[in-house]
């Protein structure tokens, strides 16, 4: 039980994701809503659970609250461990004075304690920013058969797209020599997923060099990653094949939980073999009234549908009236659409109410832009929220 | 005070043998996702009661799966919680030796262990055939106000009602103090049914145990009921709301269909301060695809949906297939229905199979059930 850990996760949570505007006003990204009836964090913690990775800290700062409270114990992730577990880690007081986290390396090396308390050979770094399925436990085993000191899971993206990540050049038996963060004009396509395993002696010995150097932005990107390059210390690049989006955008966030709709959707989440787990409430079953109509659509416990919905993503208790029709849109938990409202190509974060005859956003193939709601807003009996609207307050 | 509570889980099993089979009353699965058990502890934890026994007599593997730590119904306790009381045989002294208990005063006396340790003042005793959302609380305090023996739960049916199987009719004076309790098939007649929830405390109910080795009682309701009621205040409380008691299969249909109704629903599954809680199960929502045509109908997560359904419950994992049309069904977890199948007024137990084509119907005074992993 009080055996030591082969691999530690530490998962980068403290992000303000301000890219998603209303979204990420009350929260951090890792706790946005993600397909109904989960959160983005819940991906990097089933995928540790589902790899035998049971020791995560999660490192938070920005809105920890909702994180705090949704992480709790680690139960639904099997993460409640007498030794190991999920520790949410937070900026902290120490004798040398408070800091905030400055950068991503800054956060792990302000815990190497945490860390070190489980004696592993390994460290994996994870962010919670991303949707995607994968065994860290193959990666392990390449980093371990290539004798690497850092492993970065790479996945090729369109040429054309390439800029808008860390690109990393490697030669055919996968060893980095070069790694450019957002390159103009890129060189190769396969792009970090922000996902890194470091050989834990190699991981302390840069993040101490790095907490010396008072010019460094302490980040892994920029900094720990070209440090160890320029020491030729043994990276390769480990090529993964399958669903992963960023969803840091809200049109990327919106495309992502359309990904889960269709006959055969690019991703599922009822593959038996590696289960995506989240925090539940208790719900009732979901009703589909009379008069309803659900089409193309993924729904989740305690809806009720009274209305029209097609093309949507449905949280938890998502109430849909008579008459309402909610089109091309993802709603999250707790949402009520009044009777007559109708909701199209828009993203409703949790808790908000769209009053009686009410209008948010346009149809899809006229719209600019995707409407954004932000939590708890309720907009007023028949007024008219336009296509690309960013509303955080009352309405 | 203190009240504890006892649930029996197999009392009246043999009223719905197609679906006990295999498992306890407590664990038939009912509206989509819960099992029966589930509204007896979830009522338990609502009103506060969170030290819970509960009395497993044969057949209760379903039921400890179900259960587990407990966690689900924040019954995970250092202190108190949910214990479950296996049949109690001790090789010498227990008179019923080698046997199990073959009614509730053997049942309760199987859980004296957990009686005499529970130190609380009351005792709250429910079985799992009466599905209903019900503020213990208030009952246990209409209880100690009244300075009552003994509590019992009635529900008032009215005349129009008409009742398949005889229940426990209770029959009160003007003060709600109980004057008849018989077991009989009413017809055309108002009647305060029992819905087998009663309160006593914890002493009276040890004093019960006793009592009844020693004169070797063996009927709850004849020997102490009945037999106290003119010399003891036996009172009813009456309860207002829903409540649906499970003794046949064409009850648990009409039942199950009665909360397509969204007041039953409302009442039943509470709101905020009185959810059902039941084993989380991971399920992914439910996906309707662009075939699929739902009207009326409760569904729980982790369906797909490919065709019609009309008036259902369908439970977790069923899979409904393209041209396929269902009416008036209820599905249990994990039931796989083919593409082209016709169905109404069916049953299906976990994991049945209907195959493509297929053409099945019953009615919903004799709905078609189908068992356990059954493949037609």
């Amino acid at each position: 039980m009080f055996k030591k850990k082969e691999c530690v996760a530490m998962l980068l949570a403290g992000g303000q994701g301000s890219r998603l505007y209303a979204l990420t006003q009350k929260t951090a990204k890792p706790s946005v809503s993600y397909g109904g009836k989960y959160r983005i964090i819940d991906f990097p913690l089933s995928n540790c659970i589902n790899s035998g990775i049971d020791t995560v800290g999660v490192l938070t700062q920005y809105q920890p609250l909702r994180l705090n409270e949704y992480i709790g114990n680690g139960l639904p992730w099997d993460l409640d461990r007498t030794f190991g577990g999920v520790k949410i880690l937070p900026p902290y007081q120490g004798q040398g004075g408070a800091d905030w986290y400055k950068g991503t390396a800054n956060a792990i090396w302000q815990n190497m304690e945490f860390i070190n308390q489980y004696d592993p050979e390994y460290v994996i770094v994870l962010s919670g920013d991303h949707i995607y399925k994968m065994d860290y436990a193959k990666m392990l085993a390449y980093h371990k058969k290539k004798g690497a000191d850092c492993t970065i899971a790479v996945i090729e993206v369109p040429m054309e797209e390439a800029s808008r990540f860390g690109i990393m050049s490697a030669y055919e038996d996968g060893t980095i020599y070069k790694f450019t963060e957002k390159p103009k004009n890129p060189d190769s396509n396969k792009a970090s997923m922000g996902i890194y395993i470091f050989t834990k002696d190699k991981l302390e010995h840069y993040l101490r060099e790095d907490s010396k150097d008072p010019a460094s932005a302490n980040d892994f990107g920029k900094n720990i990653i070209p440090a160890m390059l320029e020491n030729k210390e043994k990276m390769v690049a480990y090529p993964f094949e399958g669903y992963w989006k960023d969803v840091g955008t809200i049109s990327s966030l919106w495309e992502a939980n359309m990904d889960l709709l269709g006959d055969s959707p690019i991703l599922s989440l009822s593959d038996e073999t590696w289960r995506i787990y989240s925090r539940h409430g208790a719900s009732a079953p979901q009703f589909v009234g009379s008069d309803a109509t659900v089409i193309n659509s993924s729904v989740t416990a305690g809806c009720e549908i009274l209305g029209e919905v097609r093309n949507s993503v449905l949280g938890p208790g998502v109430r849909v009236g008579k008459g309402a029709v909610v089109v091309d849109s993802v709603i999250m938990a707790d949402v009520t659409v009044e009777d007559g409202a109708c909701v199209s190509y828009a993203i409703l974060d949790e808790n908000v109410t769209v009053g009686k005859n009410a209008t948010v956003g346009e149809p899809r193939e006229t719209a600019s832009d995707i409407a954004v709601i932000g939590a708890d807003v309720s907009v007023a009996a028949g007024s008219v929220i336009p296509a690309g609207a960013m509303i955080s307050e009352q309405v | 005070m203190t009240a504890a509570g006892l649930i029996f889980s197999n009392i009246h099993d043999t009223s719905i043998p197609e679906m006990t089979r295999m498992r306890t009353m407590a664990s038939i699965p009912y509206g989509c996702r819960y099992r029966l058990i589930d509204f007896a502890l979830s009522n338990m934890v609502n009103s506060g009661i969170t030290n819970v026994g509960v009395i497993a007599h044969y057949n209760y593997q379903s039921l400890l799966d179900h259960i587990g730590t407990g966690k689900d119904w924040d019954l995970a306790r250092r202190s108190g919680g949910i214990k479950i009381l296996p049949p109690y045989i001790t090789a010498y002294e227990n008179r019923a030796a080698g046997k199990l208990y073959e009614n509730r005063l053997e049942a309760v006396l199987g859980a004296s262990n957990f009686i005499n340790r529970c130190n609380a003042d009351y005792i709250v005793l429910s079985d799992c055939d009466v599905i209903l959302n019900i503020d213990l609380k208030k009952v246990v305090e209409d209880h100690i106000q009244s300075g009552a023996y003994m509590t019992l739960v009635g529900k008032k049916i009215p005349a129009t009602e008409t009742f398949e199987h005889a229940v426990n009719v209770l029959t009160a004076d003007e003060t709600g103090r109980l004057i008849d309790i018989a077991y009989y098939k009413p017809e055309n007649e108002a009647v305060n049914v029992s819905t087998n929830i009663m309160v006593i405390s914890r002493k009276e109910l040890q004093n019960i145990v006793s009592e009844s080795i020693a004169r070797g009682y063996t009927s709850f309701t004849r020997d102490i009921i009945s037999a106290q009621m003119a010399t003891k205040l036996i009172r009813i409380y009456d309860f207002e709301g829903w409540a649906a008691h499970i003794s046949s299969l064409e009850g648990y249909f009409k039942s199950s269909m009665e909360l397509l109704n969204a007041e039953v629903r409302h009442d039943l599954f509470g709101s905020r301060d009185n959810r059902i809680y039941t084993k989380i199960r991971n399920s992914a929502p439910s996906k309707y695809t662009a075939n699929a045509e739902v009207k009326n109908s409760l569904i729980a997560d982790g369906c797909v949906i490919d065709g019609t359904v009309e008036n259902c419950i369908l439970f977790r994992g069923v899979r409904v297939g393209k041209g396929t049309v269902i009416k008036n069904c209820i599905l249990l977890q994990d039931t796989y229905v083919g593409d082209n199948v016709s169905l109404n007024c069916v049953i299906s137990d976990k994991n049945a199979m209907i195959k493509d084509g297929r053409n099945l119907s019953g009615h919903e005074s004799m709905p078609f059930f189908l068992g356990k992993g059954q493949t037609v």
